[in-house]
């Protein structure tokens, strides 16, 4: 307990004290809701789905839980670099143990952010449907961002260095938010984007922030869940056998 | 204390450590000396559970490393060849997160991180973030760190690299202090051969990852004929230049490109 405990705190107080990176980490999710949110909003209305902020806020929720996770997963490859993860390694204490509080940790920090970023659309003007989901709302928030903490560990066990950190942001994270649902219905899309986006674990996550917080679902709620929760465990088994098998 | 007996390690077709044997008697300053890319890092690599061996018999503090590696672990400390501490947490938090992981019970890891940090001098400065500390404090810190849970044995793998010689030789008179007053093993590794001279009860120089030489500084003077450590150093390693192998993860990470694991 104290080993999963010590690891968890330590990622909070990382997070609190490097401001710039809360702030740096806010101006992406302000851009969309405010710049595409408003900018959007007299098109979406015309096209008779209503209004595109309401639309979108459930989205941006989940991009930045997706960001902010995948980034606390990796931050391994900075503790690699700097050094910091023999000292980890190298205890008396089981790697799953070191595993899990780092993953609790990094989700937790995503949860903080995701709870700013609501707090900032409720400003501009959204409003959740009904507050009696709030507790799913919150469980969504929970799997979506152990989900990505997970991948984000898993994927930085296999690199070693910082290049491959820009690769797998281009080419893995922002494909999956921008095909996600987050920003535009997934009701008649294309063939294979229709399947795509079926195949994206955000897509799920999306959707179930959306169903809890609007009441508007794509899936349904059984099938959000479900894949949550099943591509959660699988990616924290899959995470946890790759950090067993660091060599340093 | 660490017993060694003909240790091989590989990594695909270039050997690391060829049959390598050494013993570390309890209480005992030993310096482990080589030029760069001998085997010296692997070595402690080994005896430290972080690799194992492609074969030959270790034991540390009478458990195998590859066998009992929670029991290995919880009796050494070790202070790496690079850095290793979080800077953005005080090097209090540092100790504390060290002592948390190696189960040190509240009241008994309070009073060990006073002492450690008050004999390195760095009690003033606890609860100062490690990014603001310099690089001599930053070893000074991780040295306090490794010894926080009463270890019987320390791995220093070139602790002094980088520093000036007032650091130098402040470092060293404390980790004489250790040794001294509370029996601790010491296993260095340095190129600053007056260093080795001066600690050392014994020394091993290892070479294209085989032993050439052991004994005390005048067994090797003796039968080597020379008058210092260094000029004994030269003698058996020669004074040819070795490319300098930046690290064991970049000579693995060569190593698995070469051989296409990942």
């Amino acid at each position: 307990m104290t080993t999963i405990y010590i690891l968890w705190i330590r990622q909070l107080k990382r997070y609190v004290r490097s401001r710039a990176r809360i702030v740096a980490s806010l101006g992406q999710p302000l851009l969309f809701l405010l710049g595409l949110g408003f900018g959007m909003e007299p098109v979406f209305r015309k096209a008779g789905q209503g209004s595109y902020i309401q639309f979108l806020a459930p989205g941006i929720l989940g991009m930045t839980l997706l960001f902010t996770s995948v980034f606390s997963g990796m931050e391994l490859i900075w503790d690699r670099q700097f050094g910091f993860l023999k000292e980890t390694l190298v205890a008396p204490v089981p790697r799953l143990l070191i595993m899990i509080g780092r993953t609790l940790g990094g989700a937790t920090v995503a949860i903080i952010q995701g709870v700013i970023v609501i707090s900032i659309c409720l400003i501009a003007g959204f409003r959740p449907a009904t507050l009696v989901l709030l507790p799913l709302t919150l469980l969504f928030m929970t799997l979506i961002s152990l989900m990505f903490t997970a991948m984000g560990t898993a994927i930085a066990a296999r690199l070693t260095d910082f290049q491959g950190f820009q690769l797998i942001i281009n080419l893995l994270v922002m494909p999956m938010f921008f095909l996600s649902g987050a920003l535009f219905p997934l009701r008649g899309l294309p063939g294979p984007l229709t399947f795509i986006t079926s195949i994206n674990p955000l897509s799920f996550g999306v959707d179930g922030l959306r169903y809890s917080l609007t009441g508007i679902t794509h899936f349904g709620l059984a099938t959000d869940l479900c894949a949550l929760i099943a591509l959660t465990a699988g990616l924290l088994v899959l995470g946890s056998y790759l950090f067993a098998r660091i060599e340093l | 204390m660490i017993r060694v007996l003909n240790l091989v390690k590989r990594y695909g077709s270039i050997t690391a450590v060829r049959d390598v044997s050494f013993n570390v008697r309890a209480g005992e300053i030993f310096a482990f000396l080589g030029p760069n890319g001998a085997g010296k890092t692997t070595t402690i690599k080994i005896l430290t559970t972080l690799l194992k061996p492609t074969s030959g018999k270790v034991e540390v503090n009478g458990f195998d490393p590859t066998k009992d590696q929670s029991e290995v672990r919880k009796r050494f400390g070790i202070v790496f060849q690079d850095p290793s501490l979080d800077d953005q947490l005080t090097a209090y938090e540092n100790m504390d997160f060290h002592g948390a992981l190696y189960s040190v019970p509240g009241k008994m890891r309070k009073e060990r991180i006073e002492q450690l940090l008050n004999l390195f001098q760095l009690w003033d400065r606890r609860s100062d973030l490690v990014k603001t500390f310099s690089g001599g404090m930053r070893r000074r810190l991780e040295i306090a760190r490794s010894m926080l849970h009463n270890p019987t044995i320390i791995f220093l793998d070139e602790p002094t690299l980088g520093l000036d010689p007032q650091t130098r030789n402040q470092l060293w008179r404390q980790v004489r202090h250790l040794n001294e007053t509370e029996a601790i093993t010491v296993f260095l590794t340095t190129h600053y051969m007056e260093e080795a001279e001066r600690m050392a009860d014994r020394i091993a120089i290892i070479d294209h990852g085989a032993i050439v030489a052991q004994g005390t500084l005048a067994e090797l003077k003796e039968n080597s004929g020379s008058d210092s450590l260094e000029g004994a150093f030269l003698k058996l390693t020669g004074s040819a230049i070795r490319e300098e192998e930046a690290s064991q993860v970049e000579r693995m990470r060569r190593m698995a490109r070469i051989f296409g694991r990942r």
